[in-house]
């Protein structure tokens, strides 16, 4: 990767690159190659003018993109890990943490949030994949449940973005538990007849694919996002053969009838703003 | 022939030098009682020693134990009659998930669980107990229909994972799984899960929400293997057991963590060495279980698994 592409350590650290984005800096699309100004990039929702890639972004930039004006009440922003089994492999846990909290200025790999969506009231729960692989652990799952019981007590549609690896390992049986956690939550959600979204974003697997994010009353995607159950290289290696081209993209999932719809960033906000109108 | 694991051996040796030496005596017709006795005393102390302080990995290999009991064999000794059921009505009949209505003590109970082969023709018909998306949604489709006639249900889970396939990928493997964990939640008639194996991740949570979920004594239930966890984390095979340690997948570790509700004790040595008595246990545990649940309504088994399993977490 590139020094000007968003993954790029010097450029995520928030408040340095916020202050520094004026006119600058570059993006360069991963897929197709082609550079663009940062702010550019920025107004096309973070996709590529060219190609139409649609870069991985965080809950900052969902956050920024969804709610009007940028206006919204963070749920439980302060919640954050234990370390319920003093779980070393080459690192201890909780330095893990502490070294991953440094590095991304987040608390763990979700956060949560109340606002308006085109004067649509909607709690949004979503996703960083920077911390830890988005892999959900306690904090995350329950993170997630609380904000459906918001959704719930205060009868607001929920929409939850994923993009996780799966588990978190650390926390073994805890995280397993946390599938268990929110798929009862969303159980309670259906129930009472409030309305979920959820947009698997690239990429989503293992135990998030297995629980909340496969039980939308939409399930829903961006173009080219990798969804599935078990990663491509888990496959490859129990069937012992290449994996065909465009095996667990997006379309693909769409085609096998587990996708509703994929939409364009872009067009993200007002299409589910218009989606939430209808069910009214 | 038995299968042995390394720490079952050194047992295995002194019990057939017992063999050897009762045959000794009746060949050549003298007196080795007290020899035999003392014999048989080391050997029960030597497997009180070994089983009393087995490692967690020990445990992972006694779960996985070749000759231990799968699901149809506890069914088989804990029902008086058993009808099995196959198919989701949609795709396929997945032999890696077995189910239907059995009667225990004149009761009817649908029981539902993965299913392992036993030779390696066996083995391939029943994927080695690795469900594929039409197993969940069979497993599902059973439980509804226990639920449409107010039977309990109790679930067997015994997987190294679900299976991480091509088409399981196109048919939903993820979709099948959530489905399952979200609607148990609402079923209307108790349902009892017990481990009587490997418990991997998301393959066997997919059959595993209930009012009481136990495990038996030499079983293991995490997110991930430990094979699979040390490829990940130390980026080699090699640390199983390291792995297995930190995961800690065992009972006695799932309980003391509240992720479980109950141990069920096996035969001294594993449930391996003793299928009346190892299947008596557990027919025993689903009969008490099922009583006690049944002093509950509906409404409150469901408010209940669903309280236990969200109070599941540790954070600051
Ligand atoms: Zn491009």
């Amino acid at each position: 990767m590139s020094w000007f592409t968003r993954k790029d350590k010097g450029i995520l650290t928030p408040t340095e690159s916020k202050r520094e984005a004026p006119d600058g800096l570059w993006y360069q699309c991963p897929s197709c190659k082609k550079a663009m100004h940062t702010r550019e990039h920025r107004l096309l929702a973070y996709t590529c003018s060219n190609c139409n890639y649609h870069e991985k972004i965080g809950s900052q930039e969902y956050f920024e993109l969804l709610f009007d004006q940028t206006k919204y009440t963070e749920l439980d922003a302060m919640l954050s890990s234990g370390d319920p089994l003093t779980f070393i492999d080459t690192k201890r846990y909780p330095d893990r943490i502490k070294a991953t909290e440094k590095k991304t200025g987040l608390k763990d790999a979700v956060r949560a949030a109340h606002g308006k969506m085109n004067d649509v009231d909607i709690v949004i729960a979503c996703m960083d994949f920077s911390f830890i692989g988005g892999s959900m652990g306690s904090v995350v799952g329950e993170k997630i449940a609380r904000a459906i019981e918001y959704a719930l007590q205060n009868k607001i549609p929920f929409l939850m973005i994923s993009k996780s690896g799966g588990a978190r390992m650390m926390e073994a049986g805890f995280s397993l538990m946390q599938m268990a956690k929110t798929s009862a939550r969303l159980a309670q959600l259906a129930e009472a007849g409030i309305p979920y979204i959820s947009l698997l974003t690239d990429p989503t697997t293992g135990g998030v694919t297995a629980s909340y994010a496969m039980l939308g009353d939409f399930n829903i995607s961006e173009p080219g996002a990798l969804i599935g159950f078990a990663g491509p290289r888990v496959i490859r290696e129990t069937i012992g053969k290449d994996l065909p081209k465009g095996f667990q993209s997006a379309e693909f999932v769409l085609e096998h009838g587990f996708l509703d719809f994929i939409v364009d960033r872009k067009d993200m906000k007002d299409k589910l703003a218009s989606l939430l109108e209808m069910l009214k | 022939m038995r299968t042995l694991l390394e720490f079952e051996k050194p047992i295995a040796d002194l019990e057939l030098k017992l063999v050897e030496l009762k045959k000794l005596a009746i060949d050549n017709d003298v007196d080795v009682s007290a020899a035999a006795s003392s014999l048989e005393k080391s050997i029960a102390s030597l497997k009180k020693e070994t089983f009393s302080n087995l490692t967690r990995w020990q445990r992972v290999q006694l779960s996985r134990h070749p000759e231990r009991p799968y699901t149809l064999d506890y069914i088989e000794n804990i029902c008086e009659e058993f009808i099995e059921v196959h198919g989701d009505r949609n795709v396929a009949d997945d032999k890696a998930m077995v189910g239907g209505f059995g009667k225990i003590d004149g009761q009817t109970v649908m029981i539902i669980g993965q299913q392992k082969g036993r030779n390696t023709k066996q083995r391939q018909m029943r994927n080695f107990g690795m469900p594929n998306p039409e197993g969940y949604r069979k497993a599902l489709r059973l439980m509804k229909m226990a639920e449409k006639f107010g039977k309990p249900i109790v679930t067997l889970i015994d997987t190294p994972g679900a299976f991480p396939g091509l088409e399981a990928e196109e048919r939903g493997q993820g979709e099948a799984i959530a489905r399952n964990i979200r609607d148990m939640f609402m079923l209307k008639v108790p349902v009892i899960c017990i481990i009587i194996g490997e418990g991997a991740s998301g393959g066997a949570l997919g059959i595993a929400i209930g009012d009481r979920v136990l495990m038996l004594e030499n079983t293991w239930y995490s997110v991930i293997s430990p094979e699979s966890c040390s490829s990940i984390l130390w980026r080699s095979w090699d640390f199983k057991e390291q792995a297995a340690e930190a995961l800690k997948l065992t009972a006695n570790d799932m309980l003391g963590n509240g992720l479980v509700d109950g141990i069920i004790p096996e035969p001294l040595g594993g449930a391996h060495l003793n299928y009346g008595l190892a299947t008596a246990t557990v027919k025993k545990v689903i009969l008490d279980t099922i009583s006690e649940l049944n002093k509950f309504s509906a409404d409150e088994r469901i408010s209940q698994r669903i309280d236990k399993f969200t109070k599941m977490g540790v954070f600051q």
